[in-house]
């Protein structure tokens, strides 16, 4: 039955592309989830509504994620985001931590962004056909992200004495949490080799060059990539002690009655 | 969101004004014109409007908080998606509603500082406590066509910027009513658990819903004056009686039970008869004392302070604020 | 000892936040806190007017244009968007409307102030009249 619709993958390139795909819309879930906990409570009323925009987006992207995992065989997007302990769940630390004050909410905001942007755009090159595809028609939305989240940083890396310290703090602190963005899988090579994805290693370069300019433009100090330890782990299923908490938040009204359809 | 009860000063004088201007002013009123931020007006139209819009705007930013006690936990991603934006619109109405206030000359500032320290109200119903998912469904449906009903009369009233802004959040307000609705239908259509959950949510809302639109016109204060120049546009009574004849029917047909045995219409009047809401406590929860009041003011002014110090990175001391201009 | 001084909320956000339960109820927010205001104007499809459909609040011109975009053009259609700060704009006010009430009168500007055809059919009955006798 899983291979109703391989769409011409072999065994070993089906299991790689699903990886891929359950990483990529975890991370998704997770901080889409997180990032809804500022609606109705951002730091003025303007930014709010874009900041919340943004957060249906990220739960949107991960939707249509598991929805081509559906394609493939697997269960609904609801029961796959729904029903999975943390084990089972494959995002990266950056995604778990809870929201803190605004200066780690919108520097993680940029860290993702930026890199969810050119993971999507080395997609639109995909052999993998669904997932070139979710790639291009998410082209805009990312564009505005990764805008806002470029004016953000610039604008309060270079505001008060005070943004520039907590901006810089919030760097040291989410910078080796995103470096677990991209955590080599198991499949790098499979994946590469097939066209469907040019891997994480590449992915990570391309984000540094970006990352190191904005930050450069926004007077805040990267910190040295030899100094830090990637946060690892979360890729194989091991997670930081918040995302537990956060999946038994998530499903609670869904566990009550798992028959019911809400 | 919000539903009437305004809280319109009583004393509405018009002495020190004009009286020439006045007649004209009333004369464009009554013709159907719309007033507009840069026109004389009297004094006590402007501060009435200002505390209105005002309080609309609180309720709006207030009312996002029963609904957002939800947004972590709403079940799959059709409802966390759908609550979501249905939040992110209330947030986006104050937005709007406040810049409709501030044409008449009040700045944000001054009106974030009175609903924090009580000054200014909002509606009574966001004092309550949303206890489970229902509650969401519940507030979304039957709160959101009750301030359908109230926010459609005032957008016909006379101040344009206010009658602007409510034909948008009206049609906003509608994507919400659907959303309700269909949240309810499922509930109350689905397992016995999500039947009893929407059941004992209507019986907790119900009284709320019913002072929504404000004390019975038998006992609020007669407000001919803001009747004739168009601020309300619609008795608290007779909005009352359209809410029930809309939406009694279509609770009803889901086999709901309306916690109220006197609940009835009369068909020879066309009129509901129905229990007396309790007016006092109605009093005693705009004045501060409900469930949640203190709750919803210091999640208020934590998120104030929260984001104070972004604002204030952002912020140029040479810059002059401007009243936003329709 | 924190579970007791702070706010426990039926919303988990809330009890997160550790708001204490005995905090003063009163803020003082000053002036210029929320910025300036910016008023926005949007383009529903390319060839149409760009048109005025409300304000914000925002620090600077970039910020105004990430605002509006979610604020004015989350729903419907919208190719383009201005902001324009709002004291850059110069207005005429309403007790002034008297400027242009004469713009009615002025036929000569109107193409419906130039009817010839009464004149035309006058000249042709007459030309024909002429002819016949002749």
């Amino acid at each position: 039955m899983s291979s109703e619709k391989n769409f011409g993958l072999s065994e070993e390139q089906t299991k790689a592309v699903k990886n891929l795909i359950l990483r990529m819309a975890d991370d998704e879930l997770i901080i889409g989830h997180r990032n809804s906990e500022w609606t109705g409570l951002g730091p003025i009323l303007e930014e709010d509504i874009a900041f919340s925009s943004m957060a249906q987006d990220k739960l949107g992207h991960a939707q249509a994620l598991y929805n081509i995992l559906h394609t493939m065989g697997e269960p609904d997007a609801d029961t796959i985001a729904f029903t999975r302990n943390e084990k089972n769940f494959y995002c990266c630390h950056l995604v778990e931590y809870p929201i803190g004050d605004y200066d780690f909410s919108i520097m993680r905001h940029f860290l993702f962004d930026t890199a969810e942007a050119v993971r999507f755009d080395m997609l639109t090159r995909s052999s993998f056909q669904p997932l070139a595809n979710l790639a291009k028609k998410m082209r805009g939305e990312l564009k505005y992200h990764t805008m806002h989240a470029n004016i953000w940083i610039n604008q309060l890396g270079k505001g008060t004495d005070e943004s520039h310290i907590r901006m810089q703090k919030a760097l040291d602190e989410c910078f080796p949490l995103a470096l677990g963005i991209f955590e080599p899988s198991d499949y790098e090579n499979v994946l590469s080799e097939s066209g469907i994805f040019d891997g994480e290693k590449l992915l990570q370069s391309v984000w540094m060059d970006i990352t190191a300019e904005v930050m450069e433009k926004s007077n805040l100090k990267l910190p040295d990539l030899d100094s830090v330890t990637p946060s690892y782990g979360g890729r194989k299923g091991f997670h930081t002690e918040h995302l537990q908490p956060l999946l038994d938040e998530m499903t609670e009204v869904y566990a009550t009655d798992p028959t019911a359809e809400w | 969101m919000y539903g009437g009860g305004y809280i319109f000063d009583e004393s509405a004088s018009t002495e020190l004004d004009d009286a020439k201007k006045l007649e004209a002013f009333e004369a464009r009123i009554e013709a159907g014109e719309k007033i507009e931020p840069s026109d004389w007006m009297p004094a006590e139209y402007r501060k009435q409007l200002i505390r209105m819009i005002e309080q609309h705007a609180h309720s709006e930013i207030i009312g996002a908080l029963p609904e957002g006690t939800w947004i972590t936990r709403a079940p799959g991603f059709k409802r966390k998606l759908a609550l979501m934006a249905k939040v992110q619109d209330e947030v986006g109405h104050a937005q709007l509603l406040y810049s409709a206030a501030e044409t008449l000359g009040k700045s944000r500032e001054d009106m974030i500082n009175d609903l924090i320290s009580g000054k200014s109200k909002y509606s009574n119903v966001f004092n309550y406590p949303a206890e489970t998912w229902a509650d969401t469904a519940v507030i979304a449906w039957l709160i959101d066509a009750g301030a359908i009903i109230n926010q459609v009369a005032n957008s016909k009233g006379s101040y344009g910027p206010y009658c602007r802004a409510l034909e948008r959040i009206c049609t906003e307000e509608s994507f919400h009513l659907k959303y309700g609705h269909d949240s309810v239908v499922f509930l109350a259509t689905g397992t016995p658990v999500q039947r009893a959950m929407v059941q004992d949510a209507l019986t907790r809302w119900w009284k709320p819903i019913m002072h929504f639109f404000g004390p019975s016109d038998k006992i609020s204060v007669h407000n001919t004056i803001m009747m004739k120049w168009k601020l309300k546009m619609a008795s608290n009574d007779d909005m009352r009686q359209k809410f029930l004849d809309m939406y009694v029917p279509k609770i009803w047909d889901l086999g709901l039970n309306i916690p109220d045995p006197e609940l009835r219409k009369d068909e020879a009047t066309g009129k509901w008869h129905y229990t007396e809401p309790d007016w006092e406590e109605f009093k005693r929860v705009i004045n501060g004392d409900g469930p949640c009041n203190r709750e919803r003011l210091a999640v208020r002014k934590m998120a104030e302070e929260k984001g104070e110090w972004v604002r204030r990175a952002l912020m140029k001391q040479d810059e002059r604020y401007i009243t936003p201009l329709a | 000892m924190k579970e007791n001084s702070t706010i426990k909320s039926l919303d988990p956000r809330i009890t997160r936040a550790d708001i204490p339960k005995d905090g003063q109820l009163s803020i003082d927010i000053k002036p210029l806190d929320q910025w300036q205001t910016y008023e926005v104007f949007h383009q529903e499809k390319k060839g149409d007017h760009h048109s005025h459909v409300g304000s914000l609040h925002a620090p600077n011109p970039e910020m105004a244009f990430l605002m509006a975009k979610e604020q004015y053009a989350r729903r419907g259609r919208c190719v383009n968007i201005w902001v324009v700060k709002t004291s850059d704009i110069f207005t005429t006010n309403f007790e002034d409307e008297d400027m242009y009430t004469t713009n009615d009168d002025k036929m000569y500007r109107e193409a419906g102030g130039y009817k010839v055809m009464d004149r035309i059919n006058k000249y042709k009955k007459e030309h024909k009249k002429k002819e016949a006798v002749k």
